[in-house]
């Protein structure tokens, strides 16, 4: 039996009210970016002028003159190594633990996924300085450098995406049935195998999803960032607010330095969609 | 009582038994990575925290913040004294947050869950457009804020140029970033930067209702909005009681947009307790008082969680066939 | 059973852990070393137009250190943004450069951690004795009583930069030298369609430096006697007040400036938007945005009534940018030596001339290059009628709690609602008591 679109067509009302809704919706979505794409275009008179839906003259100066004002190269890959490291770990270890909490019976069950839930709550200045002092004694006593390191902050926001995808991968993992996993340890798979050849495949929208989440959550954060980087290992989140120095806000590099980080996040996501909306198989156990 | 999946047809007695223990052991293993990282990044310094606290932490003694001095409840006393400025100011903040938060977290689940449900038929265009939604939650936060700081300057800002030059709807250029209006510029941006991440979490989630079950509806005879209603949403309840609850936490706690958007000393419509936090802690070098508001912070967000898993895992358990 | 054993270890493990981390609140509390005495860590605050551009001018006297005494420097130009969040986290944990800027208003601030090194006369002698230096700007050092906490290494002073050709056009032919003079000139400049002084309304610092002058010249202070904030007797009062009022009453600050904390005001400016502007040292700033140094004047800040003096007759805190040394330092020797290196008259001259400050060395003052037009009036407010801001622990918690009480007033003003003398003391009233109590 195919998953192919549902074979009733929606009703005319819906798709005009649809067509209506999604164009507002890319309107309200769309007027930002272009005012980024704009501006990153403009010569800086025209940014620190009264706006102008056009700009006066077009020029890519702006484009240039961004890797100089701020080394924008080296943040730029700080950040991907870090968002990429942190993503990748933080997935597999959610997977992990997902499964369990999603497959088993077990004593304290209820008290890690409570606890785990729990650390949302956290508000980050709380734990700020603490961390920041935990990370600088181990280094001293263990010669592990975690403060001002790529490693400490790849530590850092791995477990700040953890909680949340354990616990969306609970739900996802949840809503696969156990007859998969039972069919696959009929055919001989461990546990483990059960999980990577059956589950994982089964929930793979949400394990994207997750992903794209713990991947976002690394690039965007500014405040752990601004305190445990040093210049060599500075993120782009930070360091994008070299822009606004002593003198001006160079309005028209900070819209074209956020536009070419950004280009690289948003083809991936396109590259990923498709993942996000592959349907259930609903047909393996039937 | 749950099955376990792992329970094979019965090998040998030893084997079973050293199965067992596998089987025993194996869901602690799973979890062991992620519960070291929590205790490490997320417990112990929050424990560290709460005690910094009730210790009187200012620049005196932060160089080692162990031989500052005890204070108690001090800086509870001074955070909770609603008739002393400190005090009144904290609870005025977190007013606004609450009402910020609310609207903010309705508007996000709101965009997110309707344009999950419009997309989720395929009709031309619909990969273009969903890349297309998930770009504010994919530019960085400095500069999806700092681009609406941009547009919302009461002189250059497009958002005013909009209303007063070409539209005429008000009758003088209006401030967004100082004033009443504060509050609103906020609620846009937030919302503006957060409702993809809505989107693509109840995308996921619509994947896992099985066709047939809208197919059945349909035959017998439900209309759009009803089996939106029948189908859709109860299928989505576990994944949107995890999404309205992060939401809200996320939001309450958000630092990065209102720093961006006012700097370090927000205007009183929109004092967010997490800017407000850092101004009394941070900026003032009394780490102290920061820590106990942060603490009261968390208190609350405790009983709100707690109160809301209540209420809904009533619902959960009702719905785990 | 299992369970009971994991729990068990897991306390084990936590409690260690917090013991670890109690245990040492992290910095040493001994004195400094010389434990790496080839290698130096610099941070510099951002003085120049861009971090870029503050790289480029500080390296080559970088490698001119290195080849006299061998020591190489690494030097890390941190954002304003970031700067006193970095120089925290180095005092709370000990790892952080081993020299830095401040900002010389932080000094008391900083001084009361313990974590700089302080000046005695034995330390000042190492890099050519105290006398070397201004005494305005030494004023800025600490508290009063106690050994500096850092040396001065640039100074500013604000003045009134104001447009020639707008004046021209306007009828005005000599800058305003008293406040009632600003108010007539600037009804002058709105009646040709210019806007006539800008400020930065929502930027916190730059409230604290106007409003502290004003309350000089109202003979009001911000503290008593004995470091005891008293932000609303009637003279700091009426120094709010007065600030206030030129965009609330007298209409000469635009309303738009409310809202201006990115130096908006400077580019208005910049681009013969308004006419007037009260900045530090702006002439850097202007060139790069393209502004001819012929097309504005210098005049000093003016005052209530007569020429610019001390007491009353104030015109400008002392601005400026400090140099430190952090006590727990890895290589005191070599720290100690590019203090003296960066406050030799050489480098003083080569420094202060790039970022259009001024020296705050008696000897590097005296050179012809700070003579021009631009610095001559930055040099006579420093020397006359400049005063320190006050030099107290709280000056950060001042800072933010006062500068906020007017970013408020302002956004009043500009909202259209009324700036009383009741409204200011309320709002003065509430950040009074935002100060800790002593």
């Amino acid at each position: 039996m195919s998953s192919a679109s549902s074979p009733m067509a929606p009703p005319r009302s819906f798709i005009w009210s649809r067509r209506i809704f999604l164009t507002l919706l890319a309107g309200f979505v769309l007027v930002p970016v272009y005012v980024m794409l704009s501006s990153s275009l403009k010569p800086l008179s025209d940014v620190t002028g009264k706006f102008r839906w056009l700009p006066s003259g077009l020029t890519i100066r702006p484009y240039i003159d961004i890797w100089s004002t701020v080394p924008l190269a080296k943040y730029f890959m700080n950040s991907l190594i870090v968002s990429v490291a942190a993503t990748v770990c933080s997935v597999v270890i959610a997977v992990f633990a997902a499964y369990a909490v999603s497959r088993y019976e077990f004593r304290g069950k209820r008290v890690f996924t409570v606890t785990v839930l729990s650390t949302q709550m956290f508000p980050g200045i709380l734990f700020l300085l603490p961390l920041f002092l935990l990370y600088v004694n181990i280094g001293n006593a263990t010669g592990i450098a975690l403060f001002g390191s790529r490693g400490g902050l790849i530590l850092t926001y791995l477990t700040f995406s953890l909680p949340f995808s354990i616990w969306m991968l609970i739900g996802y993992f949840d809503s696969v049935p156990r007859d998969l996993d039972e069919a696959a340890l009929v055919d001989g798979c461990g546990p483990l195998g059960a999980l990577l050849r059956v589950v994982v495949p089964a929930a793979i929208p949400g394990i994207v999803a997750v992903a794209v989440y713990a991947f976002m959550t690394a690039w965007g954060e500014v405040l752990f960032a601004s305190v445990m980087t040093n210049d060599s290992t500075r993120t782009l989140a930070v360091g994008l607010q070299g822009y606004s120095t002593l003198n001006d806000v160079y309005w028209n590099q900070i819209m074209a330095a956020s536009l070419v980080v950004s280009v690289p996040v948003v083809a991936g996501f396109l590259l990923l969609q498709r993942y996000l909306v592959a349907g259930l198989t609903a047909g393996a156990v039937k | 009582m749950r099955k376990n999946p792992s329970d094979p047809a019965a090998p040998g007695p030893r084997r079973r038994r050293g199965e067992r223990i596998r089987r025993i052991g194996l869901p602690y293993l799973l979890l062991l990575p992620a519960l070291i990282l929590e205790l490490l990044v997320h417990l112990v310094p929050m424990v560290i925290g709460i005690v910094m606290s009730f210790k009187e932490l200012t620049q005196f003694y932060i160089r080692d913040w162990g031989t500052a001095p005890w204070t108690g409840f001090g800086n509870y006393k001074v955070s909770v004294d609603f008739s002393a400025p400190v005090g009144k100011s904290l609870l005025h903040s977190f007013f606004v947050t609450v009402a910020f938060t609310l609207l903010s977290v309705a508007f996000c689940w709101l965009l997110g869950t309707v344009t999950a449900i419009y997309m989720q038929d395929n009709f031309r265009g619909r990969g273009f457009l969903r890349a297309l939604f998930l770009i504010p939650y994919a530019l960085p936060v400095y500069a999806a804020v700092i681009t609406w700081v941009f547009m919302f300057q009461h002189d250059n800002g497009l958002v005013n140029h909009v209303l007063h030059d070409q539209l005429h709807i008000t009758s003088k250029p209006s401030f967004w970033l100082i004033g009443d209006n504060s509050f609103y510029a906020l609620l846009i941006v937030h919302v503006w930067k957060g409702w993809p991440f809505a989107f693509l979490i109840v995308m996921a989630g619509l994947q896992n209702i099985p066709k047939e079950l809208y197919e059945a509806a349909s035959i017998d005879g439900a209309g759009m909005l009803q089996q939106i209603r029948r189908i859709t949403l109860p299928s989505l309840r576990p994944v949107n009681q995890v999404l309205v609850l992060v939401l809200f936490l996320w939001t309450f706690n958000d630092f990065n947009t209102p720093y961006v958007l006012f700097g370090r000393a927000a205007p009183e419509a929109a004092d967010l307790i997490s800017v407000h936090i850092y101004q009394a802690s941070f900026v003032t070098w009394n780490f102290g008082t920061g820590s106990a508001m942060s603490v009261l912070l968390l208190l609350f967000l405790l009983v709100v969680t707690g109160v809301y898993l209540v209420i809904t895992s009533r619902g959960r358990r009702s719905a785990d066939v | 059973m299992r369970s009971i054993r994991a729990a068990a270890v897991g306390a084990v493990t936590m409690s260690l852990a917090l013991a670890a981390t109690a245990c040492g609140g992290g910095s040493s509390t001994g004195g400094g070393s010389n434990d790496s005495p080839k290698t130096l860590t610099y941070w510099a605050s951002n003085q120049g137009a861009s971090i870029a551009i503050d790289k480029k001018v500080l390296q080559p006297e970088l490698e001119k250190f290195k080849k006299q005494t061998g020591i190489t420097v690494k030097l890390e130009v941190v954002p304003w943004s970031d700067l006193l969040n970095r120089i925290l986290t180095a005092t709370t944990s000990g790892q952080g450069p081993d020299v830095l800027n401040i900002g010389n208003t932080w000094s008391a601030s900083l001084q009361a951690t313990g974590a700089f090194l302080p000046w005695s006369t034995a330390n000042f002698a190492k890099i050519g004795g105290k006398d070397r230096f201004v005494d305005s700007a030494l004023g800025s050092t600490g508290a009063t009583g106690k050994d500096p906490a850092a040396v001065p290494l640039y100074s500013m002073a604000y003045a009134l930069y104001y447009n020639k050709q707008i004046f021209a056009d306007a009828g005005i032919s000599q800058p305003p030298a008293t406040w009632a003079e600003v108010v007539a000139d600037g009804k002058k400049i709105e009646a040709k369609g210019k806007q006539a002084l800008g400020a930065e309304g929502a930027n916190v610092s730059e409230n604290i430096h106007h409003t502290f002058v004003f309350a000089k010249q109202h003979g009001a202070e911000f503290f008593t006697a004995d470091g005891k904030a008293d932000f609303t007797n009637d003279g700091v009062v009426a120094a709010v007040k007065q600030y206030v009022d030129l965009m609330a009453k007298d209409k000469v600050i635009p309303v738009g400036n409310a809202e201006y904390a990115q130096n908006q005001s400077v580019s208005d400016f910049a681009k013969g938007k308004t006419a007037m502007l009260m900045w530090q040292s702006a002439s850097a700033n202007l060139k790069s945005q393209g502004m001819s140094e012929s097309s504005y004047g210098i005049a000093p800040i003016p005052v209530q009534s007569g020429s610019p003096g001390t007491g009353v007759q104030t015109n400008s805190m002392v601005a400026g940018i400090n140099l430190a040394v952090f006590k727990n330092t890895n290589n005191l020797d070599g720290s100690t030596k590019f203090v003296k290196f960066m406050t030799s008259d050489a480098e003083q001259k080569i420094l202060n001339t790039a970022y259009s400050s001024i020296p705050p060395v008696k000897t590097a003052q005296e050179d012809t290059a700070f003579n021009t037009p631009a610095n001559a009036v930055l040099k006579n407010t420093l020397a006359t009628s400049a005063a320190a801001l006050p030099q107290v622990a709280d000056e950060s918690q001042f800072e933010t709690a006062v500068g906020t009480a007017v970013k408020n007033l302002f956004a009043d003003a500009a909202a259209g609602r009324a700036v009383t003398t009741a409204s200011v003391k309320a709002e003065l009233e509430k950040a009074q008591q935002q100060m800790p109590a002593k």
